[in-house]
């Protein structure tokens, strides 16, 4: 299949829309709620309420009998948060680390709806096949009922979001300031963690246990290279979850055997990497950049200043010497000179160099700058 | 009890010690996720490991996986020294996508062979007794023993040899260094360890029992002790004693044994929780429900110090000054007499001798401010304690 013939089947071919329009609203909401998550310093938390959520799913199967998505998702729900819970539990009122903490429960809970899972596998009546699509998802699963959840649910997220927009940044930044000011804190911190765990939650149908944490995290990871503002990283992280949804969903529709949720991730994961590289205040090529240029003003300014202290002691400033007598030392290059000579600090006739009264003032300047700085 | 379910029970508890040691170490050092992203992220190496050997248990296909594990630390700090995202961000972000990698790679290319994510992520140990080692015609047991065997071998030499300088690097970074022992070393020995080890054992038990085996016996036995050879040995005693109660709860249910291992390591894990003597969560609350009955108290022989007008020190005002409830002020009050620092006369409070000992030296504590008067200050004077 295509890329033409892809865009073509996503608006007249049923699954292929739903499946799409899954992904990208799944990628919209984690990225947005995945912001927070990482500025709060709780990026492995996502991996661990994921895997949390399996005994939750057993056991709403266990009791309902039902292979209701939406039923099986309560239990997702409930044994999720009551995963984190316990993390804070843990973390808050005995000496184990927090990364203790999440490995615990993370390998815990799983273990146990593993279980619970292979136990449910033996009964007789048990009608389990497709409880294990939660392990590594099947994005091909969803149906509009889905769709229309998540969008609902996406669309309660916005809402609260922009209600609690300034308890959160300030809870996200100062914890203590905000306590200070008499929000209640332990409210929003519930808050704000119950709607993760709901994004997660969402999210296991689509692309599984095991990658749902890279869905919440890489969109914001991603975003977090371009701005230094909330309001915009929260909307760039939906932005890029979204097409990270769609682009997966595109590419493994296009090939045989791929499934949709592993290539999301790569996708999403191929943004980071293009942030982390590309990225123009925080990238590491423009990083890389900046200190070269630094480093060669610093060369060339430790030039002019060494021209300096040989001229100042001259009647005429402006009288040649020999280029010979700079050396690499002194930070001397030919670019360097190039660099003097075109900022009109310096000429150079044929081996000589002379300083201009304008480099000459520069040069001092630079000097007294210095010096002040000691 | 039969051979094969003898030799299920052997190599969990062989998979029980071998992981429990390394993942003591990381519990200690705060990385207990890495064990987490490891075992996700050796998947490639599985996968690629396994076309060219074609055998899930070949040297190479376990060397292969471990040097994929031990680059998955080498990746996570190269991006936290980017400064870019936090180390925990950059745990996250790794693993999925080599984990990513690995799946397409089975759903490309390996799609009809003994090989699945199912397999890699839980294991079958039900299974391990079946693929045998033969030299010649003599059954030499089951190939995992073997694999799981050496590893643990190699682990307690190593274990043995670098205590010294693990314990050290542990506890202290900075005097390790300039006694001159390399952390990077260390650090990358213990990753390798790790990475062999979660290989070595998923096969057998898959990648999530290897980290529950790494990190739930160490959390329980950091709960019960603040020696490292205690814990060390404890570990290993909740890893054996969860691997083969489990068994037998698999063997009960007719579910998998890996799960139910790790259920009960999670149980034992809440038990312990619970009710570690002095580190468990009901310890911790008693102590610090007494904590503040006692910090009340101090207030509260500090204000009778203060006041020597008869309505400051009534009964009924402490209710109004202090804004205690009834019950807090009469749990005080209570404290105060069994302990002989008041007297009450005609609901008017006063210090006795032994209670003006007392305040004076807890004002002596407030204003040095030093943590460790206080405690052995109230092990001298309460008789009863909050």
């Amino acid at each position: 299949m295509e890329i033409i013939e892809f865009v073509q089947l996503a608006f007249s071919d049923y699954t292929l829309r739903t499946i799409t329009l899954g992904t990208a609203v799944l990628g919209a909401v984690t990225g947005m709620l995945g912001s927070f998550a990482v500025l709060r310093k709780e990026s492995l938390l996502g991996d661990a309420i994921s895997h949390a959520a399996l005994p939750g799913i057993a056991i709403a199967f266990l009791i309902t009998g039902s292979k209701d998505s939406h039923i099986l998702l309560i239990g997702a729900l409930v044994s999720g948060l009551i995963g984190t819970l316990w993390i804070r539990g843990i973390t808050s009122k005995t000496y184990l680390k927090s990364d203790t903490a999440l490995g615990l429960i993370l390998s815990l809970f799983f273990g146990f709806g593993m279980l619970l899972l292979t136990y449910i596998q033996k009964q007789p009546n048990a009608n389990q096949a497709g409880l294990d699509k939660y392990l590594f998802g099947q994005a091909a699963t969803l149906v509009e009922s889905d769709v229309w959840l998540m969008t609902l649910i996406t669309g309660l997220c916005l809402i609260v979001l922009l209600l609690f927009w300034k308890e959160f940044k300030i809870l996200l930044f100062d914890k203590d300031y905000a306590q200070t000011l008499g929000f209640n804190t332990k409210f929003i911190d519930i808050l704000i963690t119950s709607f993760i765990v709901l994004a997660i939650v969402l999210g296991l149908q689509t692309v599984g246990v095991v990658l749902m944490s890279a869905m919440l995290l890489a969109p914001a990871a991603a975003a977090r290279q371009w701005t230094n503002s909330l309001g915009k990283m929260v909307f760039l992280a939906a932005i890029l979850g979204a097409s990270a949804g769609v682009f997966g969903t595109a590419i493994s529709a296009t090939q045989n055997n791929l499934s949709t949720g592993p290539v999301i991730v790569l996708v999403a994961s191929i943004f980071v990497l293009f942030s982390f590289i590309f990225s123009p205040k925080r990238g590491l090529l423009f990083k890389r950049i900046r200190l070269i240029k630094n480093r060669n003003d610093l060369e060339t300014q430790k030039t002019l200043a060494f021209m300096y202290h040989i001229v100042e002691d001259h009647d005429d400033v402006t009288h040649p010497h020999t280029i010979k007598m700079l050396n690499n030392f002194q930070g001397y290059s030919r670019k360097g000179l190039r660099k003097l000579v075109d900022k009109n600090y310096v000429e150079v006739e044929g081996g000589m160099w002379s300083m201009t009264s304008k480099g000459f003032k520069a040069a001092e300047n630079l000097y007294n700058q210095n010096g002040k700085n000691v | 009890m039969s051979d094969a379910q003898f030799e299920i029970q052997l190599i969990a508890c062989l998979v029980a010690v071998a992981c429990a040691i390394p993942g003591t170490f990381l519990v200690l050092r705060k990385m207990a996720m890495i064990s987490d992203a490891i075992s996700h992220s050796i998947l490639p190496g599985i996968v690629v490991g396994f076309f060219l050997t074609q055998d899930l248990n070949s040297p190479l296909l376990i060397l292969l996986a471990a040097i994929t594990g031990v680059l998955t630390v080498v990746f996570v700090e190269k991006i936290q020294q980017t400064k870019l995202v936090k180390e925990d961000t950059a745990i996250g972000l790794v693993f999925p996508a080599l984990f990513s990698i690995g799946v397409i790679l089975i759903a490309k290319f390996a799609n009809d062979v003994h090989l699945d994510v199912d397999a890699v992520l839980l294991g079958e140990l039900a299974f391990t007794p079946f693929d045998r080692v033969y030299y010649g015609e003599v059954d030499l047991g089951p190939k995992s023993l073997w694999v799981i065997g050496s590893i643990l071998l190699v682990t307690l030499i190593l274990l043995f040899a670098f205590f010294k300088e693990l314990k050290l690097s542990t506890f202290d970074a900075g005097l390790a260094t300039s006694l001159g022992f390399s952390p990077v070393i260390l650090h990358y020995g213990l990753m390798s360890v790790a990475s062999i080890t979660t290989v070595g054992a998923f096969d057998a038990v898959g990648a999530i029992l290897v980290v529950a085996l790494m990190i739930a016996p160490a959390a329980s036995a950091y709960l019960l002790t603040t020696n490292l050879k205690k814990m060390i040995g404890l570990a290993c005693f909740f890893g054996v004693l969860s691997a083969i109660s489990g068994y037998w709860i698999a063997n009960f249910l007719d579910a998998s044994i890996a799960g139910s291992i790790t259920t009960m390591l999670g149980i034992v894990f809440l038990i312990i929780y619970l009710f570690a003597p002095s580190k468990g969560l009901i310890a911790v609350l008693y102590r610090e429900k007494q904590q503040r009955i006692e910090v009340s108290l101090i207030t509260f022989l500090l204000h009778l110090k203060n006041h020597t007008e008869k309505r400051e020190r009534h009964v009924n005002h402490l209710n109004e000054h202090i804004n205690w409830q009834k019950v807090r002020s009469k749990t005080v009050l209570t404290l105060a007499l069994k302990n002989n620092m008041i007297l009450i006369t005609d609901n008017i409070v006063s210090l006795t001798k032994k209670g003006e000992e007392f305040t004076s030296k807890a004002i002596e504590y407030i204003l040095t401010n030093e943590d460790s008067l206080i405690e052995n200050m109230k092990d001298d004077f309460f008789l009863f304690r909050g």
